[in-house]
């Protein structure tokens, strides 16, 4: 050490000659007590702050809602060229604007890949409206077999793939089951361009091609079906 | 001679502290001398207890540079804007509903029914737009007279988070009339948010309440709109002035300098 211009100091109060000190007091009581009060309003602010801000966060990230299967319909009403609309509830109890529509048809072999993963048979096919751009509704044009999207000009051929416009994957789809001869619709989930299926659906303009599923995490707030509907 | 002086300097100078004390053998003020003093009596009761007056001197008489002009008074202008949005907006709160079944029942009766609700909602819907035309204007005259300079910097820092919570306000007030434009609306800014790489799809959960657009969501973009932003943007209108006050306005660009006229005499 080069000769330091001052003795650095004791790190005994003792030492450096405070009035009242104790033996082996290295702390001095008013440096203590000023770390305590401010200590307890750190913590008393933290008391009412991190509850809050969990409550605001938590539940909305964590929680996922139940799983609801929907009846719409026999299953011979619905033809497997052509799409018809259904109306379901997606957010149950807020009335009209939980409700969404879901177009249905039933599988053909012709355009569908095998089912996937192959304990599923999903009798019926269920397209979601819900663009995969930003989110406006799609409808379903039958002259054309397209689905469009009236905000940006999103397109998707009949099997809901995209064929132009700004959207990054095809539409969502529905799992489906059959129940005594009704056809039930049940939570979504989402494809990427090659129709493999993922169980906790993205929101739109997330890409799932490539790095795309990494980018995009599955998040807890989606639910997901214990196993695949028979 | 000096008697006789100092008798006419108190009977022609105007009284220094008014009301003027009482002298010894004055008759008793009446009550209507009490009365035309009750004001002023008030003013001085707080004022001796807060010392208020000195705050109030200090913001209000300051120097101003010569040259300042009506470009100046954007910021004001911009704060009564904020001003109009928080006084309308409380009283549309007495009246609106945010709950997904009957926040458009409700926004329908504060237009059609209620007296003056069509006034109060245009006024808060036009006057959204005219706060953030302000903003700009105001924040165009700072940057071209280069008034963000030092010392400012900081101040400009505030008026961008203030533009910011602006912006989040018209944000989350967009969906609160809850018809087909704002339903859409809101789900398109919440997939942008939920857009972003990583961190994107919890922001667009923690936006909606959830996965979906949901029971919350209204609640949730209601209390964001009136309780959270609006407290901020107050806090931070409150720094904003302060620093204004205490550093001062600048002078316009095109005037130069004045040199002090001891050093104008020195250099002929």
């Amino acid at each position: 050490m080069a000769s330091p211009r001052k003795e650095p100091k004791s790190k005994y109060t003792g030492d450096r000659l405070y009035p009242g000190s104790f033996e082996g007091e290295t702390v001095t009581r008013r440096r203590f007590m000023n770390l305590t009060a401010q200590g307890a309003g750190a913590v008393a602010a933290g008391a009412f702050t991190l509850p809050a801000l969990a409550f605001a966060i938590g539940s909305p990230i964590f929680d996922a809602p139940p799983i609801v299967w929907q009846d719409v319909g026999k299953l011979d009403d619905f033809p497997n060229d052509a799409y018809l609309p259904r109306v379901i509830s997606i957010t149950q109890n807020i009335g009209e604007v939980g409700k969404t529509t879901v177009y249905l048809r039933r599988r053909n072999a012709d355009i569908d890949p095998p089912p996937d993963p192959p304990g599923y048979s999903e009798p019926v096919v269920a397209i979601s409206t819900r663009c995969m751009h930003l989110g406006c509704p799609v409808r379903y044009v039958q002259a054309s077999e397209r689905f469009i999207c009236p905000c940006h000009g999103g397109v998707y051929d009949f099997a809901g793939k995209v064929v132009g416009g700004p959207p990054v994957r095809p539409l969502d789809r529905f799992y489906t089951r059959v129940r005594e001869d009704r056809v039930e619709v049940g939570p979504r989930y989402s494809v990427n361009s090659e129709l493999k299926r993922f169980d906790k659906y993205r929101d739109p303009a997330q890409d799932l091609d490539g790095i795309g599923p990494y980018l995009y995490p599955p998040r807890p707030s989606v639910p997901t079906l214990p196993e695949p509907p028979s | 001679m000096i008697k006789k002086l100092g008798k006419t300097l108190r009977e022609n100078t105007p009284p220094l502290v008014s009301p003027r004390p009482k002298r010894p053998g004055e008759p008793a003020p009446g009550v209507a001398d009490q009365a035309k003093e009750a004001g002023i009596h008030t003013v001085g009761w707080i004022d001796e207890r807060t010392s208020l007056s000195g705050a109030g001197r200090w913001l209000m008489f300051r120097k101003v540079p010569k040259g300042t002009n009506w470009f100046y008074t954007l910021g004001s202008a911009t704060l009564f804007a904020f001003l109009n949005q928080a006084v309308t907006g409380v009283f549309l709160a007495m009246y609106y509903d945010p709950s997904p079944t009957r926040a458009y029942e409700s926004a329908r009766y504060i237009t059609n029914d209620a007296f003056l609700g069509e006034f109060v909602r245009g006024m808060h819907k036009w006057g959204s737009s005219m706060m953030v035309i302000l903003i700009f204007l105001h924040m165009a005259r700072v940057f071209f007279f280069g008034a963000y300079k030092y010392p400012r910097e900081l101040n400009w820092v505030i008026g961008v988070v203030l533009l910011i919570l602006t912006f989040v306000m018209s944000l989350t007030g967009y969906l609160l009339p809850f018809d087909q434009r704002s339903y859409w609306a809101t789900i398109v800014a919440a997939n942008i948010t939920a857009s972003g790489p990583l961190a994107g799809p919890y922001l667009g959960d923690f936006l909606r309440g959830g996965a979906e657009f949901n029971a919350t969501t209204l609640s949730r973009f209601y209390s964001i709109h009136m309780l959270l932003v609006p407290g901020l943007i107050a806090a931070l209108i409150g720094a904003h002035l302060y620093l204004v006050a205490r550093l001062g306005t600048t002078a316009p660009p095109w005037l130069k300098a004045q040199e002090p006229e001891q050093l104008q005499e020195e250099r002929v």
